[in-house]
């Protein structure tokens, strides 16, 4: 059943035999019909892969009937060997990139899921505003631990809110930051404050065994910011410094006293509570006797010195440091006391 | 002999009588797609003139400028969505708020690179906010209203640099502070207007005030902006 020579056309078998100059030359055969297969998979980079191969599959297809049957004559059963080896390799590359695709894609939808953060965010805005209100009001109750949400909404807009208030205040003071910028130092000061006290507060509690979540902490911290914010909006636009002394008493001290409150609430033993609780307090009312006195005028005056030996002396209201330090202890641990004192 | 196999395999037995018989015409059209068979060579864009891709690219952002200055529910804004408006705001923005260095003794005026960074990375964070919370709206189609909605905002400093060609006094201060006010209410309602109708109704407050802190945050860098001397 050898096929025919040449362009004769012998005719042997009654259904009509292969004729070569068909395959060879033919528009309509099967090799060629492959090229014009409609792939789907998206990928430009592969469309040109395929293009290539297909280019070079075909150099490769005549080449070898060339070099086989220099005469032309190619055996129709090879060639179509030949064609079903190169559509299986296709076949199987195609695959392989599907599965490789599907799984990237996989991991992908798994980690970079911001899904995670779903729940922590599925608030009602009476909710943010009764949270926000409960947390300048210390609660009495401390033999059982109380209820906190762990929600992230809420701080982390009252944390854009800092930033916002902060940078206004160091614009309007003045300051000028020489290495950085001032937005990178308001947003680095701010998240970094929520973020790293949050934690450092966390692994205390690990260690005084207190029961409450990374979440958790998170959450008291960044709702106990709305006290700062208040503080700062109205001291960084009305410039009494004793205005600004009672407001952080009152308003920082209740802030305080409700987060202290909440952490007593779930400490066992004398010790832990006064550890955790005295870090905490310290922390966050330090915070914002830093914030406000950082972004004053004399604060410039300091930058200056820092940098070089020819500024002119700095006129600096000289104020009693030491004299508002040991008040600040004595009110903190004088709180704290009564709180530990009253349960 | 039909008969012995019939009885010897009465399974089979049917299966010798299938054939096709010749009378029974086998045919039909096996047709070949020869050439390209997309209905996008219909639409291609690659031979088209430069001028002619430019600008209708341009007719797109200043159709979608006209949408955000006269805020109707109108859905232009997301279904089309393109950042090639949010950049050209952006980065008019950024230089005409543009500091001198720090050692010229200013105090520190934003930076290029800072205005850049303040609003893309703001407009992202609004977004996965807006998504958190229930949002049905897509990432690019957020960036896109929120850079659309800085028009009014890059307005009013365009505005302000003109004012400030005067003299830099009290008066000033005032008009700007107008002008200001009036361009971020203006951003923050033109966006809401797109952005509000994604979120459940009863959350719409926790998405708005994001978008307030933002524009707040670039009206207030437009207006506590000098000029050098």
């Amino acid at each position: 059943m050898s096929a025919s020579q040449g362009s004769t056309n012998t005719n042997t078998e009654p259904w009509g035999s292969f004729e070569d100059n068909n395959i060879i030359q033919g528009s309509g055969s099967a090799v060629i019909d492959m090229e014009n297969m409609d792939d789907t998979s998206g990928s430009s980079f592969e469309d040109m892969g395929e293009m290539h191969q297909r280019m070079k599959e075909e150099e490769e297809v005549t080449a070898e009937a060339a070099a086989i049957h220099p005469d032309g004559v190619v055996h129709f059963d090879q060639l179509m060997g030949k064609v079903f080896l190169k559509l299986l390799i296709y076949l199987v590359s195609t695959q392989v990139w599907q599965a490789g695709k599907q799984q990237a894609s996989k991991a992908f939808n798994l980690y970079a899921n911001i899904d995670i953060l779903r729940p922590y965010f599925d608030v009602e805005p009476n909710q943010v505003r009764n949270r926000l209100i409960e947390s300048l009001i210390p609660v009495r109750m401390i033999n059982f631990p109380q209820k906190v949400a762990g929600e992230l909404y809420g701080p982390m807009m009252l944390v854009f809110t800092m930033v916002a208030i902060l940078l206004h205040g160091m614009k309007t003071s003045g300051t000028v930051i020489r290495e950085g910028t001032l937005m990178g130092t308001a947003i680095g000061t701010c998240f970094g404050y929520w973020l790293g006290v949050s934690s450092f507060i966390y692994f205390l509690a690990y260690l005084c065994n207190a029961q409450i979540t990374m979440l958790q902490m998170l959450s008291l911290l960044g709702y106990g910011l709305f006290g700062h914010c208040m503080v700062l909006f109205i001291t960084y636009n009305v410039h009494f410094h004793s205005l600004f002394y009672i407001l952080w008493l009152v308003i920082g001290g209740l802030s305080t006293l409700r987060m202290v409150a909440v952490l007593i609430s779930r400490t066992v033993g004398q010790t832990p509570r006064l550890f955790l609780c005295g870090t905490l307090a310290a922390l966050h009312m330090l915070f914002l006797l830093y914030l406000h006195f950082a972004y004053h005028k004399m604060v410039e005056g300091i930058l200056d010195t820092l940098e070089g030996p020819n500024i002119p002396p700095i006129q600096r209201v000289a104020r009693d440091v030491p004299v508002v330090a040991s008040a600040v202890v004595n009110a903190t641990i004088k709180s704290i006391a009564a709180v530990v004192q009253s349960q | 002999m039909a008969e012995v196999e019939e009885s010897s395999k009465p399974l089979f037995a049917g299966l010798s009588d299938i054939s096709i018989s010749e009378d029974i015409p086998v045919e039909g059209d096996i047709s070949v797609p020869v050439g390209s068979q997309n209905p996008d060579d219909d639409f291609s864009t690659l031979d088209e003139p430069v001028k002619d891709t430019i600008l209708r690219d341009l007719r797109a952002v200043g159709q979608k400028f006209v949408h955000v200055l006269y805020p109707k529910k109108s859905s232009a804004l997301l279904k089309d969505w393109d950042l090639w408006g949010p950049l050209l705001l952006c980065v008019t923005l950024a230089l005409m708020l543009q500091g001198g260095s720090a050692d010229s003794g200013e105090d520190g005026r934003p930076q290029f690179a800072e205005v850049f960074v303040i609003i893309w990375f703001g407009s992202v964070i609004i977004t996965l906010n807006s998504k958190l919370l229930g949002g049905t709206i897509s990432f690019f189609q957020s960036l896109c209203v929120l850079g659309y909605c800085i028009l009014p905002l890059t307005v009013a400093m365009i505005v302000c640099r003109i004012v400030l060609l005067g003299a830099l006094s009290s008066v000033s201060f005032v008009v700007r502070l107008i002008v200001v006010t009036a361009s971020f209410s203006w951003s923050t309602f033109a966006s809401t207007a797109f952005l509000a109708d994604s979120q459940p109704a009863n959350r719409k407050a926790l998405v708005v005030y994001p978008v307030f802190l933002f524009y707040f945050v670039i009206g207030w860098m437009i207006l506590t902006f000098s000029p050098s001397p």
